[in-house]
């Protein structure tokens, strides 16, 4: 009896493995490295909706005359830098043409290495910590990147709420978040402003001290680009402080859970970001569609079907990344790196071209705010640093 | 002084929380000379109980049910983990504490999907914002040390005053001759786990309140300053713990208050090591006399 159980279960794994083999067309793989879970984890599944999503309406992409099917490897890289390079190496060894990610830049600088190693190539989505593409030659970017976020927070801070005294809040040891303070407080120092920065420890949750020390400094603004788990709960310390001031997101921000949580409360909250709902009004349609009749994709994006700009961002990334393959002609990793910088696409979030350092050619940002009443994000400006 | 006074309102309602926590642990090393790593993730456990059932159903059902499933968790972790290895050798108890520790994280990462839960239906009346002398505050500030006081001296009066209580007394001082003298000690370690799960169910309850966000790490920090304020106070002692869990707490606060918010932590550790240099068994803590 023991031995057919063994063997029926050789079976089942033998005719597991054989199954995919039957697949009519010739596949190419693209890496998804997203965080899935750890305080990026909403973010990250928001992100490969996108490419979810833009995969389910190009399936197929032309090489050479041959049609491929394109799919799509999703690791979760769990936000933190140590798990990176396992995950970016697992893509790696399932022989990815391109890799796609991550959400949070100390990941990505994490699995760079990895990638540069391998030879392939990576396109960061909503990274934006400069290092990410400065450091390593493989990966390139989509969005714009923290010196320019930063500055325009200055910016805002100094012309439209007319405050110089900004508090900063920062996770010790992110180097998204600490990247972000750094060039917020140059260019806010450099307007003639002072910044008081304060960092908290990892997996802290109660932000009511820090949101007194703001208000005792008289910080007319408090900056804080840190993740979605720990911008609910500032929201929810200011709002319970009765800060006067206003809070000033990056684009981790950008997310329906936190708008969900200033909901009802008290607070103003100003973020910058990618994309604005609305902004290309056809996309936005199919991808509320897909999601509402695909309930995982619903749960994965909160629960609702707001469109956040990190997915419209992936399912640029997502079309990059097939313009890339086409113009290489070849699944070869190293013929697709070859023809990345050469990649000229409009995508849904404007014009995406590349600098010699592997950057978007990027200089506008979405600046957003948080509709109290309604729980929706609202579109204020766009704006640049000029 | 007034400018501190938030930070003090705050690092007593923090002490509040850390208190009713670390009761669990001082009062289940009394008896059991074992240290729960899994208590932080059973008050983690609770907290996510809150979050789906008060989501789902009104307020006067869901609180008994945290209360009651918390109670459940706590009794059945006795149950499997540590009662099957009560004559082993206490590392094999350790070593069980942190596997359940590492399982109860890993059944919430896989029903949480790994994602932070908010708690969209606070429990209104105490979540609401007040003032007191011109600070701005929650309700439930103000109602954690009061109710912790509270529920410590209704617990002191169930260990002075019962039977259970002098069962509990008596297995602390020495297990095997309690035993001996008939104290049913099975029922008295559940009961002690019982009452250890109950005070972080409703610890659980105001700390998330407050901070309104359950993520399946959320119980390792305040779970490792309620340890900390339990050595602190001379584990095994739950005076001891109350205190050394108003002092960590208050401190915490402060550093912050005092623009060192990157060393709060730092400063709580620190603190912990001084006190077991200088006194070994701390605060309160009984001089132990080894047996021969």
């Amino acid at each position: 009896m023991k031995k057919f159980f063994a063997f029926a279960l050789v079976l089942v794994m033998v005719v597991a493995l054989a199954v995919p083999a039957y697949a009519a067309n010739p596949v190419v793989k693209i890496g998804v490295f997203e965080p899935q879970t750890g305080d990026n984890g909403a973010g990250g599944k928001q992100e490969i909706l996108g490419m979810q999503y833009a995969n389910s309406v190009q399936p197929t992409v032309e090489i050479a005359g041959v049609e491929y099917d394109v799919q799509l490897e999703i690791v979760d890289n769990r936000t933190n830098a140590e798990n990176g390079p396992s995950a970016a190496a697992e893509l790696v060894n399932r022989d990815v043409s391109v890799v796609l990610g991550s959400y949070g830049s100390g990941v990505s600088m994490a699995g760079g290495t990895v990638f540069q190693e391998a030879g392939v190539p990576a396109i960061g989505v909503t990274c934006t910590n400069p290092q990410v593409t400065s450091d390593c030659d493989v990966y390139f970017r989509i969005c714009f990147l923290d010196p320019f976020q930063g500055t325009v927070h200055a910016n805002y801070a100094v012309n439209e709420v007319g405050t110089m005294k900004a508090y900063t809040l920062a996770m010790l040891g992110s180097d998204y978040d600490q990247g972000l303070v750094y060039y917020f407080t140059q260019a806010f120092e450099a307007l003639g402003g002072e910044v008081i920065s304060e960092d908290f420890p990892e997996a802290t949750s109660n932000f009511v001290s820090y949101i007194n020390n703001a208000k005792a400094a008289g910080a007319g603004v408090i900056f804080a680009p840190v993740s979605t788990n720990y911008a609910q709960l500032i929201i929810e310390a200011a709002s319970a402080q009765g800060y006067e001031g206003q809070l000033l997101g990056s684009d981790t921000w950008d997310n329906n859970m936190v708008v969900e949580s200033s909901t009802g409360k008290d607070v103003e909250i100003k973020i910058t970001t990618f994309y604005q709902e609305g902004g290309n009004p056809e996309f936005d349609e199919g991808i509320k569609a897909w999601m509402n009749a695909n309930p995982d994709a619903l749960t994965n994006n909160g629960g609702n079907d707001m469109v956040s700009a990190v997915t419209a961002m992936g399912y640029d990334a997502y079309f990059v990344a097939l313009e890339a393959i086409k113009a290489a002609g070849d699944t070869d990793p190293a013929a697709v790196l070859e023809a990345l910088p050469g990649v000229s696409y409009e995508g849904v979030s404007g014009l995406i071209e590349f600098d010699e350092i592997g950057d978007a050619k990027r200089d506008q940002a979405y600046i957003k705010t948080a509709n109290t009443a309604e729980g929706v994000w609202e579109f204020v400006k766009v704006q640049g640093i000029g | 002084m007034e400018a501190l006074l938030p930070y003090i309102i705050n690092g007593i309602s923090a002490g509040g929380q850390y208190a009713l926590i670390a009761i669990g642990y001082t009062m289940v090393y009394g008896i059991l000379r074992l240290i729960n790593f899994a208590h932080g993730d059973v008050f983690m456990v609770a907290g996510l109980i809150m979050v789906y059932t008060t989501t789902s159903m009104p307020l006067y059902i869901s609180i008994p049910i945290v209360l009651v499933c918390t109670v459940v968790l706590g009794f059945v972790i006795e149950r499997v983990a540590y009662k099957p290895l009560r004559s082993a050798p206490r590392m094999s108890l350790m070593i069980s504490a942190i596997g359940v520790s590492y399982l109860i994280q890993n059944l919430a990462f896989y029903i949480t999907g790994g994602l932070p839960k908010p708690v969209l239906n606070p429990i209104p009346w105490v979540s609401d914002t007040i003032t007191i002398f011109g600070a701005l505050t929650k309700r439930v500030t103000l109602i954690t040390p009061i109710l912790t006081l509270v529920l410590v001296f209704v617990l002191v009066y169930l260990i002075k005053n019962t039977k259970i209580g002098m069962g509990m007394r008596a297995a602390s001082k020495d297990f095997e001759t309690a035993q001996l003298m008939g104290v049913k000690i099975n029922s008295v370690i559940s009961f002690t786990f019982i009452v250890g799960s109950f005070l972080a169910a409703v610890g659980s309850i105001l700390y998330f309140t407050n901070y309104p966000s359950v993520a399946i790490t959320s119980g390792s920090l305040p779970g490792l300053r309620a340890f900390i304020a339990a050595v602190f106070g001379g584990i095994g002692s739950i005076p001891g713990a109350v205190v050394g869990a108003f002092i960590i707490g208050l401190c915490e606060e402060l550093i912050k208050g005092l623009g060192y918010s990157t060393f709060s932590d730092a400063f709580t550790f620190a603190l912990l090591i001084v006190v077991l240099c200088v006194k070994p068994t701390g605060l309160f803590g009984e001089k132990v006399t080894d047996k021969v």
